[in-house]
């Protein structure tokens, strides 16, 4: 019996002693190459933290009403001043980025997460299911976004949880197409022919080695529409088809205060714009800069 | 020793917009237990789809298994449900493929790699089948194993891939491992390596392999037994040995010259075959080597020769001509006189090569 060859790996090792850098060092090296990208990051943790801890954080409860100080300017006692029911809008904001904050995530997350494994799964079974489904989803993108919501909302009243549904929806087919033409050509690799030599089930197959292999446009994905679902709520809310008033939400409190109070109280408008605004740049910003860092074509190594 | 593996009349085609490919056509062969087979042949010639034919894994729509059986262990993969097909593949027939930079996961460590297909089949434990998984990356070669089981793929060079492949189609114990082309990827000093370890572990574990090859050194020195594809169709079986000594079909004459040796003078020249393989959506009427083939005769054109055994010799041939092909041949070099120009039928002259500059 000859004997099997042993120990040839020391030999043949290659950059296997190339160290695994911590997360701390790949943050501080992308926050080097992209401040923009850092500082949009920056105010994303900002925001994240503010609606964590948004009972600590506001001076103020958000729906108790002070009719002493209705429509107060801003002041010491109410730094961004007080709305029509002398509620401060500072407390306002910080309980408003904590809906922003859950119908964001939510959003993006379930809105990214079907929409890759519909993307994945059409790319891996190919030819009629490909078809059919790259098909529906095309209906569903010939509609924007935001009338897309209005639909699901006009069907499903309003409420946080129905809004979460209806900027989820739209944001499936998107994901969808940008997974799928990545997961087109992870079809082709001969690692999941082997997977599929191997045994494996269908689900399998696309759940836990394809679906890993598209992470990078899953990522870039996630990040955009964090700002988008974002602003579709505000959208949603303002139009009063979005989160049901006494809750705290941006678009809510610019709802109110547009109409009636633009010129006696600009307050009210004003800083529920910014925050949205802020929201939603810092967003864009940290996703393009994700993007460009994940982006190996773009990558300067 | 048992037969193991019978593919019996396997017909595979493809439809394309040119017209329906007969990438296999009606091959029959055998692997018993314990052996290994080749199946040679040049690009393009079936061998590959022989092999995804027995996986049932030919692409479909486009791609049927149009006829045939392929008898495992006394039963016909073809009529398996799709389910009890899945428990056949990795679990009885483990499959090494051809491009070890690519046929391992990127995104996946080489443990999880390992033990997925032991957590499914064998429905192992985790810790039981991290300890498998150890004892594999031993057997092929690694000093470390529970190391390397952390490790990502692209922290591996390509030999070393190909040993955690075949590591991989081993983990279930498979009676079979079907290789498509495992080295051809490879360096040339690498491939020696990973053909001596699948020879040594074929051995050690009674492992049957089918190694599909267009390298014929690899068949003369790791093969029992050879089949040689031309055209979707078995022009030429016989053990390793006499295949060499004493080839009886013109293509595998001509497959045994072009093939540089070191036992001829340096400035001996290749002889390659000449012309190309034939369009296998109109493969010609008889015996589709005839237009390249220097001993037809006029009735290869009309009657397709039957693969059929060659009287003094122990293999069997698809040539009528093979008695002819045994007698000229005093040895590979030394054989009938260059092929006789070739007609107008012809695609393409040969390419030519000079060796050993």
């Amino acid at each position: 019996m000859s004997s099997v060859p042993r120990r040839i790996d020391d030999v043949a090792e290659l950059g296997t002693d190339e160290a695994r850098r911590s997360w701390l060092a790949t943050v501080w090296e992308f926050s080097r190459r992209r401040p923009l990208g850092a500082i949009g990051g920056a105010i994303v943790l900002l925001n994240l933290i503010v609606a964590v801890g948004a009972n600590v954080l506001a001076p103020y409860d958000p729906v108790a009403t002070d009719y002493g100080a209705m429509l107060a300017r801003p002041s010491a006692a109410h730094w961004l001043g007080t709305d029509a029911y002398g509620r401060d809008v500072l407390s306002r904001i910080v309980y408003g980025s904590r809906t922003a904050m859950l119908v964001g995530f939510s959003c993006a997350v379930l809105g990214a997460t079907i929409g890759a494994v519909i993307g994945v799964g059409s790319a891996y079974f190919g030819g009629r299911v490909d078809l059919i489904v790259q098909r529906v989803m095309d209906i569903f993108l010939a509609f924007p976004l935001i009338i897309l919501a209005l639909a699901v909302v006009s069907i499903l009243g309003t409420g946080i949880w129905n809004v979460i549904l209806a900027i989820t929806v739209p944001m499936i087919p998107r994901a969808a197409l940008v997974s799928r033409s990545s997961a087109l050509a992870i079809r082709e690799m001969p690692y999941v022919d082997a997977a599929r030599a191997a045994g494996f089930r269908h689900v399998r197959i696309i759940l836990r080695h394809m679906l890993p292999n598209v992470m990078a446009p899953y990522l870039i994905m996630l990040t955009a529409y964090l700002g988008q679902a974002i602003l579709l709520e505000a959208s949603l809310s303002f139009l009063g088809l979005g989160v049901a008033e006494p809750t705290a939400a941006w678009g809510l409190m610019l709802r109110g205060a547009a109409v009636q109070f633009a010129e006696s109280a600009p307050w009210m408008a004003i800083f529920p714009g910014l925050a949205i605004s802020l929201a939603v740049f810092a967003f864009n910003l940290f996703g393009d800069s994700l993007r460009d860092a994940l982006d190996p074509r773009l990558r300067t190594q | 020793m048992g037969v193991l593996l019978s593919v019996q009349s396997l017909v595979t085609q493809f439809s394309t917009s040119s017209g329906i490919v007969r990438a296999v056509d009606g091959v029959s062969w055998d692997v018993d237990e314990g052996e290994t087979v080749a199946l040679v042949g040049e690009s393009g010639c079936g061998k590959s789809v022989t092999a995804l034919s027995i996986m049932r894994l030919v692409a479909q729509p486009a791609g049927r298994i149009v006829s045939g059986h392929v008898v495992f262990k006394g039963r016909d993969l073809l009529t398996l449900s799709e389910e009890e097909m899945r428990r056949v593949r990795g679990r009885e027939i483990g499959m090494i493929f051809q491009e070890p930079m690519t046929s391992l996961n990127p995104v996946l460590t080489v443990g999880r790699q390992l033990t997925e297909g032991l957590e499914i089949h064998l429905a192992m434990r985790q810790t039981d089948a991290r300890a498998r998984a150890v004892e594999l990356l031993g057997m092929v070669g690694f000093s470390d194993p529970a190391r390397r089981l952390t490790q990502y793929p692209h922290q591996f060079s390509g030999g070393m891939r190909q040993r955690i492949v075949i590591a991989m189609a081993l983990a279930c114990n498979p009676p079979l491992v079907l290789a498509d082309e495992p080295t051809t990827a490879l360096d040339v000093t690498i491939q020696a390596q990973i053909l001596e370890l699948m020879k040594a572990l074929s051995r050690r574990l009674g492992v049957a392999m089918l190694i599909i090859t267009h390298n014929l050194g690899v068949v003369a020195r790791y093969a029992d037994r050879v089949n040689v594809m031309y055209a979707g169709r078995i022009v030429e079986r016989a053990s390793a040995r006499e295949l060499y000594r004493n080839p009886r079909h013109p293509y595998t004459l001509g497959l045994l010259r072009s093939v540089p040796r070191l036992d001829e003078p340096r400035r001996a020249r290749l002889q390659p075959i000449e012309g190309q393989p034939p369009d296998l959506t109109r493969l010609p009427t008889g015996c589709s080597f005839r237009p390249r083939c220097a001993f037809r005769v006029e009735y290869c054109a009309t009657e397709e020769p039957p693969l059929r055994e060659v009287p003094d010799a122990t293999h069997v041939s698809a040539c009528w001509e093979a008695e002819r092909v045994g007698s000229s041949n005093g040895g590979p070099r030394n054989g009938p006189p260059s092929p006789p120009a070739l007609g107008s039928t012809s695609a393409q002259p040969g390419r030519s090569s000079r060796h050993g500059e």
